[in-house]
Protein backbone atom coordinates (compact mmCIF):
# COMPACT_ATOMS: atom_id res chain seq x y z
CA UNK A 1 0.00 0.00 0.00
CA UNK A 2 1.41 3.78 -0.83
CA UNK A 3 2.15 5.21 2.54
CA UNK A 4 -0.09 8.52 2.97
CA UNK A 5 0.70 11.04 5.80
CA UNK A 6 -1.51 12.36 7.90
CA UNK A 7 -1.12 15.61 9.48
CA UNK A 8 -2.36 16.50 12.91
CA UNK A 9 -3.75 12.33 13.87
CA UNK A 10 -6.18 12.04 16.68
CA UNK A 11 -6.92 8.53 15.93
CA UNK A 12 -3.87 5.88 14.93
CA UNK A 13 -3.83 2.62 14.09
CA UNK A 14 -1.14 0.42 15.17
CA UNK A 15 -0.89 -3.25 13.09
CA UNK A 16 -4.36 -3.57 14.58
CA UNK A 17 -5.59 -7.37 14.56
CA UNK A 18 -8.68 -8.68 15.10
CA UNK A 19 -10.35 -11.65 16.04
CA UNK A 20 -13.87 -13.13 16.22
CA UNK A 21 -12.62 -16.56 18.07
CA UNK A 22 -10.22 -18.36 16.11
CA UNK A 23 -10.42 -16.52 12.64
CA UNK A 24 -9.16 -13.57 12.26
CA UNK A 25 -11.01 -10.51 10.75
CA UNK A 26 -8.38 -7.58 10.52
CA UNK A 27 -5.09 -8.65 9.61
CA UNK A 28 -2.66 -6.00 11.13
CA UNK A 29 -4.03 -2.74 9.68
CA UNK A 30 -1.75 0.85 10.59
CA UNK A 31 -4.16 4.04 9.67
CA UNK A 32 -4.27 7.21 11.18
CA UNK A 33 -6.95 9.97 10.82
CA UNK A 34 -6.34 13.43 10.88
CA UNK A 35 -7.66 15.95 12.94
CA UNK A 36 -11.27 17.46 11.77
CA UNK A 37 -11.81 15.99 8.51
CA UNK A 38 -14.08 13.78 7.26
CA UNK A 39 -12.38 9.86 6.30
CA UNK A 40 -14.05 7.19 4.54
CA UNK A 41 -13.84 3.53 4.94
CA UNK A 42 -14.98 1.57 2.06
CA UNK A 43 -14.81 -1.80 0.72
CA UNK A 44 -17.08 -4.90 -0.01
CA UNK A 45 -19.48 -6.24 2.79
CA UNK A 46 -17.57 -8.61 5.42
CA UNK A 47 -13.79 -6.50 4.45
CA UNK A 48 -13.73 -5.85 8.18
CA UNK A 49 -14.88 -1.52 8.09
CA UNK A 50 -17.71 -2.00 10.94
CA UNK A 51 -15.13 -4.27 12.70
CA UNK A 52 -12.35 -1.91 12.36
CA UNK A 53 -14.61 1.46 13.19
CA UNK A 54 -16.07 -0.35 16.04
CA UNK A 55 -12.62 -1.32 17.97
CA UNK A 56 -11.93 2.56 17.86
CA UNK A 57 -13.94 2.90 20.92
CA UNK A 58 -13.94 -0.91 21.39
CA UNK A 59 -17.93 -1.51 20.90
CA UNK A 60 -16.73 -4.82 19.60
CA UNK A 61 -15.34 -5.52 23.59
CA UNK A 62 -19.82 -6.35 24.05
CA UNK A 63 -18.57 -9.76 21.87
CA UNK A 64 -17.29 -12.12 23.91
CA UNK A 65 -15.51 -14.40 21.61
CA UNK A 66 -13.21 -11.57 20.04
CA UNK A 67 -9.97 -10.24 20.83
CA UNK A 68 -7.87 -7.54 19.77
CA UNK A 69 -3.95 -7.19 19.12
CA UNK A 70 -1.81 -4.15 18.18
CA UNK A 71 -3.04 -0.35 19.28
CA UNK A 72 -5.54 2.22 18.70
CA UNK A 73 -3.90 5.41 19.85
CA UNK A 74 -6.66 8.49 21.09
CA UNK A 75 -3.89 11.37 21.49
CA UNK A 76 -1.02 9.08 21.68
CA UNK A 77 -2.72 7.28 24.34
CA UNK A 78 -3.87 3.42 23.69
CA UNK A 79 -7.26 2.63 24.15
CA UNK A 80 -6.79 -0.86 24.89
CA UNK A 81 -4.89 0.29 27.87
CA UNK A 82 -6.30 -1.79 30.91
CA UNK A 83 -6.10 1.27 32.61
CA UNK A 84 -9.01 2.55 29.76
CA UNK A 85 -12.22 4.38 31.46
CA UNK A 86 -14.57 2.94 28.97
CA UNK A 87 -17.07 5.14 29.65
CA UNK A 88 -14.67 8.27 29.21
CA UNK A 89 -13.53 6.40 25.91
CA UNK A 90 -16.90 6.47 24.61
CA UNK A 91 -17.57 10.24 25.23
CA UNK A 92 -14.48 11.11 23.43
CA UNK A 93 -14.97 8.47 20.56
CA UNK A 94 -18.92 9.22 20.12
CA UNK A 95 -21.19 6.89 17.19
CA UNK A 96 -24.38 6.92 15.32
CA UNK A 97 -25.50 3.98 14.42
CA UNK A 98 -26.88 2.34 10.55
CA UNK A 99 -30.43 2.43 12.36
CA UNK A 100 -31.28 5.44 14.65
CA UNK A 101 -31.51 4.45 18.00
CA UNK A 102 -33.36 7.03 20.12
CA UNK A 103 -34.03 6.31 23.39
CA UNK A 104 -37.65 6.22 24.23
CA UNK A 105 -37.29 9.29 26.02
CA UNK A 106 -38.33 13.19 25.09
CA UNK A 107 -35.88 14.53 22.50
CA UNK A 108 -34.62 17.19 25.25
CA UNK A 109 -34.02 14.16 27.64
CA UNK A 110 -32.16 12.05 24.47
CA UNK A 111 -29.83 14.66 23.64
CA UNK A 112 -28.60 14.95 27.68
CA UNK A 113 -28.36 11.58 28.14
CA UNK A 114 -24.96 11.38 28.16
CA UNK A 115 -24.41 14.55 30.38
CA UNK A 116 -26.63 12.86 32.83
CA UNK A 117 -24.60 9.30 33.13
CA UNK A 118 -21.88 11.22 33.38
CA UNK A 119 -23.19 12.61 36.37
CA UNK A 120 -23.89 16.39 35.56
CA UNK A 121 -27.10 17.72 37.19
CA UNK A 122 -27.08 21.69 36.14
CA UNK A 123 -30.62 22.34 34.48
CA UNK A 124 -28.70 25.40 32.57
CA UNK A 125 -25.98 23.88 30.47
CA UNK A 126 -28.74 20.82 29.93
CA UNK A 127 -30.82 23.24 28.07
CA UNK A 128 -27.75 25.23 26.38
CA UNK A 129 -26.33 21.69 25.38
CA UNK A 130 -29.79 20.76 24.38
CA UNK A 131 -29.76 23.84 21.90
CA UNK A 132 -26.16 23.56 21.20
CA UNK A 133 -26.07 20.18 19.66
CA UNK A 134 -29.73 20.27 18.16
CA UNK A 135 -28.63 23.40 16.15
CA UNK A 136 -25.27 21.45 15.36
CA UNK A 137 -27.21 18.63 14.29
CA UNK A 138 -29.24 20.81 11.90
CA UNK A 139 -33.07 19.76 13.71
CA UNK A 140 -33.08 22.85 16.29
CA UNK A 141 -35.50 24.58 13.87
CA UNK A 142 -38.04 21.96 13.58
CA UNK A 143 -38.01 20.40 16.86
CA UNK A 144 -37.31 23.52 19.30
CA UNK A 145 -41.28 24.03 19.79
CA UNK A 146 -41.65 20.71 21.02
CA UNK A 147 -38.69 19.47 23.05
CA UNK A 148 -40.24 17.46 25.69
CA UNK A 149 -42.45 15.16 22.94
CA UNK A 150 -41.32 11.73 22.91
CA UNK A 151 -38.37 11.25 20.58
CA UNK A 152 -40.51 8.04 18.84
CA UNK A 153 -42.28 10.32 17.24
CA UNK A 154 -40.03 12.00 14.99
CA UNK A 155 -38.92 10.70 10.99
CA UNK A 156 -36.51 8.67 10.42
CA UNK A 157 -34.21 11.41 8.88
CA UNK A 158 -35.13 13.49 12.12
CA UNK A 159 -34.32 10.59 14.81
CA UNK A 160 -30.64 9.99 13.05
CA UNK A 161 -29.84 13.95 13.64
CA UNK A 162 -31.25 13.34 17.02
CA UNK A 163 -28.72 10.59 16.87
CA UNK A 164 -25.87 12.82 15.77
CA UNK A 165 -27.09 15.60 18.42
CA UNK A 166 -26.81 13.30 21.33
CA UNK A 167 -23.32 12.49 19.74
CA UNK A 168 -22.02 15.94 19.62
CA UNK A 169 -23.85 16.78 23.16
CA UNK A 170 -20.66 15.33 25.30
CA UNK A 171 -18.44 17.29 23.04
CA UNK A 172 -16.34 13.77 21.77
CA UNK A 173 -13.15 14.16 19.64
CA UNK A 174 -14.11 11.73 17.35
CA UNK A 175 -17.52 10.82 15.66
CA UNK A 176 -17.63 7.11 14.01
CA UNK A 177 -20.55 7.00 12.02
CA UNK A 178 -21.94 3.07 10.52
CA UNK A 179 -23.79 3.70 7.79
CA UNK A 180 -25.77 6.42 9.14
CA UNK A 181 -27.62 6.89 5.66
CA UNK A 182 -28.62 3.46 4.51
CA UNK A 183 -32.32 3.45 5.88
CA UNK A 184 -32.94 7.34 5.07
CA UNK A 185 -34.64 8.69 2.27
CA UNK A 186 -32.40 10.81 -0.54
CA UNK A 187 -33.57 14.40 1.20
CA UNK A 188 -32.58 13.16 4.65
CA UNK A 189 -29.55 11.55 3.03
CA UNK A 190 -28.58 14.81 1.68
CA UNK A 191 -29.22 17.00 5.04
CA UNK A 192 -26.90 14.27 7.16
CA UNK A 193 -24.46 14.39 4.55
CA UNK A 194 -24.65 18.33 4.13
CA UNK A 195 -25.02 17.66 8.02
CA UNK A 196 -21.27 15.99 8.35
CA UNK A 197 -19.79 18.93 6.23
CA UNK A 198 -20.43 21.32 9.01
CA UNK A 199 -19.34 18.85 11.86
CA UNK A 200 -15.73 18.37 10.17
CA UNK A 201 -15.45 21.92 11.36
CA UNK A 202 -15.58 20.61 15.32
CA UNK A 203 -14.94 16.85 14.84
CA UNK A 204 -13.19 14.37 13.17
CA UNK A 205 -15.50 11.82 11.59
CA UNK A 206 -15.18 8.29 10.17
CA UNK A 207 -17.66 7.24 7.90
CA UNK A 208 -18.44 3.53 7.26
CA UNK A 209 -20.44 3.19 3.99
CA UNK A 210 -21.78 1.17 1.29
CA UNK A 211 -22.55 4.42 -1.06
CA UNK A 212 -19.41 5.03 -2.80
CA UNK A 213 -20.85 8.11 -4.39
CA UNK A 214 -21.55 9.50 -0.58
CA UNK A 215 -17.70 8.17 0.10
CA UNK A 216 -17.11 10.44 -2.54
CA UNK A 217 -19.16 13.63 -1.54
CA UNK A 218 -18.90 13.80 1.93
CA UNK A 219 -14.93 12.63 2.64
CA UNK A 220 -11.78 14.27 2.80
CA UNK A 221 -10.03 10.64 2.90
CA UNK A 222 -10.71 7.30 1.89
CA UNK A 223 -9.49 3.92 2.58
CA UNK A 224 -10.35 1.04 0.75
CA UNK A 225 -10.44 -2.42 2.91
CA UNK A 226 -10.89 -6.04 1.49
CA UNK A 227 -10.62 -9.01 3.60
CA UNK A 228 -9.39 -7.64 6.50
CA UNK A 229 -6.91 -5.64 4.52
CA UNK A 230 -6.02 -2.03 4.53
CA UNK A 231 -5.64 -1.93 0.24
CA UNK A 232 -5.41 1.75 -0.67
CA UNK A 233 -5.75 4.66 1.52
CA UNK A 234 -5.55 8.24 0.16
CA UNK A 235 -7.14 11.88 -0.51
CA UNK A 236 -10.76 10.87 -1.65
CA UNK A 237 -10.59 13.11 -5.10
CA UNK A 238 -7.29 10.94 -5.96
CA UNK A 239 -8.67 7.84 -4.96
CA UNK A 240 -12.13 8.37 -7.12
CA UNK A 241 -9.87 9.54 -10.39
CA UNK A 242 -7.14 7.77 -10.32
CA UNK A 243 -6.78 5.06 -7.86
CA UNK A 244 -3.46 3.52 -7.24
CA UNK A 245 -3.73 -0.01 -6.98
CA UNK A 246 -5.80 -2.35 -9.25
CA UNK A 247 -8.31 -3.74 -6.35
CA UNK A 248 -9.28 -0.67 -5.30
CA UNK A 249 -9.84 0.44 -9.24
CA UNK A 250 -12.05 -2.84 -9.65
CA UNK A 251 -13.96 -2.60 -7.10
CA UNK A 252 -14.91 1.03 -7.19
CA UNK A 253 -15.52 1.07 -11.00
CA UNK A 254 -17.77 -1.91 -9.85
CA UNK A 255 -15.67 -4.94 -11.95
CA UNK A 256 -15.39 -6.53 -8.46
CA UNK A 257 -14.80 -10.39 -8.71
CA UNK B 1 -24.98 -1.93 -13.02
CA UNK B 2 -21.05 -2.28 -14.01
CA UNK B 3 -21.95 -4.73 -16.62
CA UNK B 4 -24.38 -2.20 -17.85
CA UNK B 5 -21.79 0.42 -17.59
CA UNK B 6 -19.42 -1.35 -19.59
CA UNK B 7 -22.05 -1.84 -22.43
CA UNK B 8 -22.47 1.74 -22.59
CA UNK B 9 -18.88 2.52 -22.61
CA UNK B 10 -17.67 -0.07 -25.43
CA UNK B 11 -20.88 2.00 -27.34
CA UNK B 12 -19.38 4.96 -26.79
CA UNK B 13 -16.18 4.13 -27.93
CA UNK B 14 -17.48 2.45 -30.96
CA UNK B 15 -19.25 5.84 -31.39
CA UNK B 16 -15.75 7.46 -31.26
CA UNK B 17 -13.58 5.33 -33.54
CA UNK B 18 -16.22 5.51 -36.11
CA UNK B 19 -16.13 9.22 -36.18
CA UNK B 20 -12.60 9.00 -36.14
CA UNK B 21 -12.77 6.77 -39.57
CA UNK B 22 -15.17 9.27 -41.11
CA UNK B 23 -12.70 12.55 -40.22
CA UNK B 24 -9.63 10.38 -41.36
CA UNK B 25 -11.50 10.43 -44.83
CA UNK B 26 -12.52 13.70 -44.76
CA UNK B 27 -8.66 14.10 -44.67
CA UNK B 28 -7.96 12.42 -46.99
CA UNK B 29 -10.58 13.62 -49.76
CA UNK B 30 -9.87 17.11 -49.07
CA UNK B 31 -5.93 16.43 -49.69
CA UNK B 32 -6.67 14.63 -52.27
CA UNK B 33 -9.04 17.28 -54.33
CA UNK B 34 -6.11 19.80 -53.69
CA UNK B 35 -4.08 17.78 -55.45
CA UNK B 36 -5.71 17.11 -58.38
CA UNK B 37 -7.86 20.00 -58.41
CA UNK B 38 -10.95 18.07 -57.73
CA UNK B 39 -13.27 20.44 -57.45
CA UNK B 40 -16.50 18.05 -57.50
CA UNK B 41 -14.59 15.74 -54.34
CA UNK B 42 -13.65 19.10 -52.57
CA UNK B 43 -17.33 20.24 -52.61
CA UNK B 44 -18.20 16.61 -51.20
CA UNK B 45 -16.40 17.26 -47.87
CA UNK B 46 -17.90 20.44 -47.86
CA UNK B 47 -21.15 19.22 -48.01
CA UNK B 48 -20.66 16.42 -45.74
CA UNK B 49 -19.55 18.35 -42.40
CA UNK B 50 -23.39 18.94 -41.14
CA UNK B 51 -23.08 15.27 -40.96
CA UNK B 52 -19.64 15.07 -38.60
CA UNK B 53 -21.18 18.28 -36.56
CA UNK B 54 -24.50 15.26 -36.13
CA UNK B 55 -22.28 12.69 -34.89
CA UNK B 56 -20.22 14.96 -32.64
CA UNK B 57 -23.41 16.11 -30.82
CA UNK B 58 -25.16 12.62 -30.44
CA UNK B 59 -21.77 11.30 -29.19
CA UNK B 60 -21.63 14.14 -26.59
CA UNK B 61 -25.14 13.63 -25.93
CA UNK B 62 -24.83 9.93 -24.99
CA UNK B 63 -21.01 10.74 -22.69
CA UNK B 64 -23.74 13.06 -21.01
CA UNK B 65 -26.38 10.61 -20.54
CA UNK B 66 -23.50 8.19 -19.02
CA UNK B 67 -21.79 10.70 -16.67
CA UNK B 68 -25.20 11.32 -15.68
CA UNK B 69 -26.74 8.04 -15.44
CA UNK B 70 -23.69 5.42 -13.96
CA UNK B 71 -22.03 8.18 -13.04
CA UNK B 72 -18.60 6.20 -13.39
CA UNK B 73 -15.25 7.08 -11.30
CA UNK B 74 -11.38 5.99 -11.89
CA UNK B 75 -10.41 4.39 -14.89
CA UNK B 76 -14.14 4.72 -16.64
CA UNK B 77 -14.32 7.94 -15.64
CA UNK B 78 -11.29 9.19 -17.27
CA UNK B 79 -12.27 7.17 -20.50
CA UNK B 80 -15.32 9.05 -20.58
CA UNK B 81 -13.88 12.43 -20.36
CA UNK B 82 -11.22 12.01 -23.26
CA UNK B 83 -14.00 10.73 -25.22
CA UNK B 84 -15.65 14.20 -25.21
CA UNK B 85 -12.35 15.89 -25.59
CA UNK B 86 -11.09 13.69 -28.60
CA UNK B 87 -15.02 14.03 -29.90
CA UNK B 88 -14.25 17.75 -29.65
CA UNK B 89 -11.07 17.27 -31.33
CA UNK B 90 -11.81 15.10 -34.46
CA UNK B 91 -14.56 17.87 -35.26
CA UNK B 92 -12.30 20.20 -35.50
CA UNK B 93 -9.81 18.08 -37.79
CA UNK B 94 -12.95 17.96 -39.78
CA UNK B 95 -13.41 21.66 -40.17
CA UNK B 96 -10.23 22.17 -41.05
CA UNK B 97 -10.40 19.32 -43.58
CA UNK B 98 -13.35 21.98 -44.72
CA UNK B 99 -10.82 24.83 -45.04
CA UNK B 100 -8.95 22.69 -47.31
CA UNK B 101 -11.15 21.69 -49.50
CA UNK B 102 -12.43 25.06 -50.12
CA UNK B 103 -9.43 26.34 -50.74
CA UNK B 104 -8.77 23.61 -53.37
CA UNK B 105 -11.56 24.73 -54.57
CA UNK B 106 -10.44 28.51 -54.98
CA UNK B 107 -7.12 27.22 -56.37
CA UNK B 108 -8.46 25.36 -59.16
CA UNK B 109 -10.18 29.16 -60.21
CA UNK B 110 -8.65 30.93 -62.99
CA UNK B 111 -4.94 31.43 -61.90
CA UNK B 112 -3.05 28.53 -61.75
CA UNK B 113 0.06 28.23 -59.59
CA UNK B 114 2.15 25.75 -58.55
CA UNK B 115 2.57 25.58 -54.45
CA UNK B 116 6.07 26.42 -53.36
CA UNK B 117 6.22 23.72 -50.77
CA UNK B 118 5.51 20.01 -50.62
CA UNK B 119 1.81 19.85 -49.82
CA UNK B 120 1.99 16.20 -50.44
CA UNK B 121 4.39 15.49 -47.90
CA UNK B 122 3.06 17.44 -45.01
CA UNK B 123 -0.38 16.00 -45.69
CA UNK B 124 1.19 12.57 -45.61
CA UNK B 125 2.42 13.32 -42.39
CA UNK B 126 -0.53 14.96 -40.90
CA UNK B 127 -2.28 11.88 -41.53
CA UNK B 128 0.22 9.64 -40.10
CA UNK B 129 -0.21 11.49 -37.17
CA UNK B 130 -3.85 11.47 -36.93
CA UNK B 131 -3.79 7.26 -38.06
CA UNK B 132 -0.98 6.93 -35.31
CA UNK B 133 -3.28 8.66 -32.34
CA UNK B 134 -6.22 6.44 -33.41
CA UNK B 135 -4.56 3.37 -33.42
CA UNK B 136 -2.71 4.56 -30.35
CA UNK B 137 -6.75 5.22 -28.60
CA UNK B 138 -8.18 1.32 -30.05
CA UNK B 139 -5.19 0.30 -28.62
CA UNK B 140 -4.96 2.03 -25.33
CA UNK B 141 -1.36 2.41 -26.37
CA UNK B 142 0.60 4.94 -24.90
CA UNK B 143 3.73 4.08 -26.77
CA UNK B 144 2.24 5.15 -30.00
CA UNK B 145 0.26 8.11 -28.71
CA UNK B 146 3.88 8.93 -26.96
CA UNK B 147 5.28 8.79 -30.53
CA UNK B 148 2.36 10.40 -32.45
CA UNK B 149 3.38 13.57 -29.95
CA UNK B 150 7.07 13.39 -30.99
CA UNK B 151 6.24 13.96 -34.67
CA UNK B 152 4.23 17.44 -34.24
CA UNK B 153 7.59 18.93 -33.91
CA UNK B 154 8.20 17.69 -37.30
CA UNK B 155 4.84 19.23 -38.57
CA UNK B 156 5.44 22.39 -36.58
CA UNK B 157 8.88 22.31 -38.28
CA UNK B 158 7.32 22.12 -41.87
CA UNK B 159 4.83 24.72 -41.56
CA UNK B 160 7.80 27.12 -40.52
CA UNK B 161 9.84 26.45 -43.28
CA UNK B 162 7.05 26.66 -45.49
CA UNK B 163 6.20 30.44 -44.27
CA UNK B 164 9.64 31.12 -45.23
CA UNK B 165 9.12 29.74 -48.72
CA UNK B 166 5.73 31.08 -49.20
CA UNK B 167 7.18 34.69 -48.24
CA UNK B 168 10.21 34.39 -50.84
CA UNK B 169 7.44 33.62 -53.40
CA UNK B 170 5.61 36.54 -52.68
CA UNK B 171 8.05 38.78 -52.80
CA UNK B 172 9.57 37.02 -56.17
CA UNK B 173 6.36 37.52 -57.96
CA UNK B 174 3.33 39.90 -56.48
CA UNK B 175 1.18 38.73 -59.49
CA UNK B 176 0.29 35.27 -57.70
CA UNK B 177 -0.58 36.67 -53.91
CA UNK B 178 -3.64 35.21 -53.69
CA UNK B 179 -2.64 31.59 -54.42
CA UNK B 180 0.29 32.20 -52.17
CA UNK B 181 -1.91 33.22 -49.35
CA UNK B 182 -4.04 30.58 -50.14
CA UNK B 183 -1.56 27.58 -49.57
CA UNK B 184 0.23 29.74 -46.95
CA UNK B 185 -3.31 29.08 -44.93
CA UNK B 186 -3.36 25.16 -46.03
CA UNK B 187 0.14 24.80 -44.46
CA UNK B 188 -1.13 26.83 -41.48
CA UNK B 189 -4.51 23.96 -41.69
CA UNK B 190 -2.00 21.02 -41.83
CA UNK B 191 -0.32 22.24 -39.17
CA UNK B 192 -3.29 22.81 -36.61
CA UNK B 193 -4.50 18.99 -37.47
CA UNK B 194 -1.29 18.26 -36.31
CA UNK B 195 -1.84 19.65 -32.88
CA UNK B 196 -5.28 17.86 -32.76
CA UNK B 197 -3.53 14.54 -33.47
CA UNK B 198 -1.26 15.40 -30.64
CA UNK B 199 -4.22 16.72 -28.01
CA UNK B 200 -5.99 12.97 -28.66
CA UNK B 201 -2.52 11.18 -28.31
CA UNK B 202 -2.40 13.35 -25.16
CA UNK B 203 -5.76 12.46 -24.25
CA UNK B 204 -5.07 8.92 -24.53
CA UNK B 205 -2.15 8.73 -22.30
CA UNK B 206 -4.51 10.23 -19.77
CA UNK B 207 -7.32 8.02 -20.12
CA UNK B 208 -5.00 5.00 -19.72
CA UNK B 209 -2.18 6.62 -17.27
CA UNK B 210 -4.53 9.27 -15.48
CA UNK B 211 -1.37 11.56 -16.59
CA UNK B 212 -2.31 14.70 -17.70
CA UNK B 213 0.98 15.48 -20.10
CA UNK B 214 -0.49 18.65 -21.52
CA UNK B 215 1.60 21.49 -21.30
CA UNK B 216 3.84 19.54 -19.67
CA UNK B 217 1.86 18.90 -16.72
CA UNK B 218 1.19 21.46 -13.83
CA UNK B 219 4.10 23.63 -14.40
CA UNK B 220 6.05 24.56 -10.18
CA UNK B 221 7.18 27.68 -11.02
CA UNK B 222 5.34 29.98 -12.22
Amino acid sequence: MSEFKVDNPVLEVEDLRFYYGDSRAIHGVDIAFPEKQVTALIGPSGCGKSTLLRCFNRMNDLIDISRVEGKVLLDGQNIYDKRTDIIELRRQVGMVFQKSNPFPKSIYENVIYGLRIAGEKDKSLFDERVETSLKGAALWDEVKDRLHDSALGLSGGQMQRLCIARAIAVNPKVILMDEPCSALDPKSTARVEELIGELREDFTIIIVTHNMQQAARVSDNTAFLFEGNLIEYGLTDQLFVKPQNKQTEDYITGRFG
Amino acid sequence: MAVLMQQELNDLKKRLLALGAEVEGRVRQAVQALLTGDRALAETVKGGDAQIDNLEIELEEECLKVLALHQPVATDLRFIVSILKINNDLERVADFAVNIAERAIDLSGAIKIACPYDIARMAELVEQMLKMALDSLVDKDTDLARKTIQLDDDVDEMHKENFAKVKEAIKADLTYIDGLVYYLSISRYLERMGDLATNIAEDVVYQVDGEIIRHGGIQTCL
